[in-house]
């Protein structure tokens, strides 16, 4: 157990000492997307019956900052420590790849959980947030940031230098959360866009999450709810295999 | 007793690259081993593999007892590396890396342990500055501290002297002697080949994958058994009686291969009698990088 709370609280000081570039310049930049979004929609779109577009945007806006941070966390740790060389010294170390992987899926929760935490004490100085369902908001937060921590160590493994990673954000996770319906309503769209709406994970991650704060959203939460568990043992199952292999660490 | 380190039958490619070839080696407990070669011999990638950085194709090994891949959690705390690369972690300072090194070995309160090491590698006043500032050879000794943390019963060390000043390889070589008087196994490769001599009981040579030399040091140096005996004489040319031995001349000195001590009476004798005067002489004994260089460039010398 020791191993393993070290590497956690390795992982957690790593990012809480440039807390300024992790977590305050993540919020920063969320809540000028709210700034302008709201600003130039607000009057215009109505998504849900008597949900303006601002109350709608926030949920999504916090889930998609806590999303992109979690990833951001595992995934650069990983590769920054895979460049710099010092991976070896956990690798050295009797840590199993269980401990491994618990470390710093779990450091990414907590980066994720403190910068929407920031983000939510932010955004209601300023606007009504209604909280409908908690427990649904928290299931979701912990679901949706341990997704996206593994799929960081998923691309800390596979990558070998920083553009590889940059590209497997670009390339998948910013259009994944785009395109999960943070500033629309799937509902809206032709059905075909709807249809591939449905088949992205993140999709479920947003729309549970917002269930918990309007009490409406465009699916059941149960059913995002059991896409979000199904995802999340899938893609945990992978990293845990390719940890346990060495695949790529272990050559 | 279980040898601290047992390898079986090793194989290691890296594509069409030929590593690691049929190793077989076996350092007992209480060892101070050599482990020698040129660049690119295998050395860095055989102690990954013991390790378990990297992964045999074929082959197994243990430390103490341990296998490395089916109990690499028991062989990992039985063991300590110095990595070859001067490798840090910028965000922490000295002793929060020795903290966390401690840690990820189930060790939570070391500081007696700490401050003991960072004393030993001179790195006490160093040890609240941040991994960043530290010069090369400092970096070096840190990653030598953070071998040590968990006390490893075996301890291998991969070029622990490159980069690092006169005055601290003193120390660091007392440091590691007094380790092994205390039972740690050590293994250690080296380019400096005086270190190992002055060091190491036994050692492997490695070329292009191969063992090609394990024996005592001592063996390896008695075997060759060539001295030369280096004189500058007052004479144009030698006396007949001295031709039996092989000389060449070489800048004024005349070099006499010799087998044996007593040989050097003789020749002595024999100047005596043709009154000839020596204005200089040398002996010069067989050492270790004499065996290292034969060993390398004779594709056939493949010793015992
Ligand atoms: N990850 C790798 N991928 C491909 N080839 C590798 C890899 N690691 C080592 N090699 C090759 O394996 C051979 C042995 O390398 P190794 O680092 O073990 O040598 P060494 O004996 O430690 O040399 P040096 O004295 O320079 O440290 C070299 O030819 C090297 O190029
Ligand atoms: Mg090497």
């Amino acid at each position: 157990m020791t191993g393993f709370l070290t590497l956690f609280h390795k992982e957690l000081l790593r990012f809480w000492k440039v807390s300024f570039q992790t977590i305050l310049a993540p919020i920063v930049s969320t809540l000028l997307y709210l700034l302008i979004f709201s600003h130039i929609l607000e009057s215009r779109i109505e998504i849900y019956p008597g949900v303006s577009y601002s109350q709608f945007l926030i949920p999504g806006l916090i889930i998609m900052a806590i999303l992109q941070n979690a990833f951001a966390n595992s995934s650069s740790s990983l590769i920054q420590s895979k460049i710099s060389g010092n991976i070896i010294f956990v690798l050295l170390s009797p840590l199993s790849y269980f401990e491994f992987f618990g470390a710093y899926l779990l450091a990414s929760v907590v980066r994720g959980l403190l910068v929407g935490l920031g983000m939510f004490i932010v955004v209601s100085q300023f606007h009504e947030v209604s909280t409908q369902f908690p427990f649904w908001i928290v299931l979701f937060v912990l679901l949706g940031s341990m997704i996206l921590g593994v799929l960081g160590i998923i691309a800390g493994i596979c990558s070998d230098k920083f553009d590889q990673l940059a590209a497997f954000q670009n390339f998948i996770i910013l259009p994944s959360t785009f395109l999960s319906g943070v500033f629309y309503s799937t509902l809206s769209l032709s059905p075909a866009w709807q249809k591939l709406s449905y088949v992205n994970p993140f999709f479920y991650i947003v729309d549970g999450f917002r269930y918990g704060f309007l009490g409406v959203s465009d699916v059941s939460p149960y059913l995002s709810l059991a896409a979000v568990i199904a995802c999340f043992l899938v893609v945990s199952l992978l990293t845990l295999n390719m940890l346990k292999t060495g695949y790529k660490f272990r050559h | 007793m279980i040898p601290a380190i047992e390898i079986q039958r090793l194989n290691k490619s890296f594509g069409n690259l030929v590593a690691l070839e049929d190793i077989q080696l076996s350092i007992a407990q209480g060892e101070f081993f050599a482990l020698l070669g040129p660049n690119g011999a295998g050395k860095t990638t055989l102690i990954s593999i013991v390790a378990g950085l990297v992964m045999a194709n074929s082959g197994q090994v243990k430390v103490m007892g341990h296998n490395v891949v089916t109990s690499y959690s028991k062989a990992r705390s039985v063991l300590g590396v110095v990595p070859q690369e001067l490798v840090f972690d910028p965000f922490f300072t000295v002793r929060e890396t020795l903290v966390f090194q401690s840690g990820y070995y189930g060790i939570r309160k070391n500081k007696v342990w700490i401050d003991e090491i960072l004393h030993r590698l001179d790195l006490a006043d160093k040890a609240d500055t941040n991994m960043r500032a530290l010069s090369g050879g400092m970096k070096r000794r840190v990653l030598i501290a953070q071998a040590l943390v968990h006390k490893p019963p075996v301890i291998i060390l991969d070029e622990p002297t490159a980069g690092v000043d006169v005055e601290l390889r003193q120390a660091l070589w007392s440091f590691v002697k007094q380790l092994n008087q205390d039972g740690h196994t050590i293994v250690l490769t080296t380019h400096y080949l005086e270190e190992a001599e002055a060091l190491c009981q036994h050692v492997a040579m490695l070329k292009k994958g191969k063992i090609i030399v394990l024996d005592s040091i001592r063996n390896l140096i008695d075997k060759i058994r060539d001295i030369s005996l280096q004189l500058r004489l007052a004479c144009e040319v030698l006396p007949m009686q001295l031709i039996k031995w092989s000389s060449i001349k070489q800048n004024e000195c005349y070099i006499f291969k010799i087998q044996d001590y007593l040989e050097i009476s003789e020749i002595l004798t024999i100047l005596k009698q043709e009154k000839i005067e020596i204005l200089e002489m040398k002996l010069q004994e067989p050492d270790l990088e004499e065996v290292f260089v034969r060993m390398m460039s004779d594709e056939s010398f493949i010793g015992t």
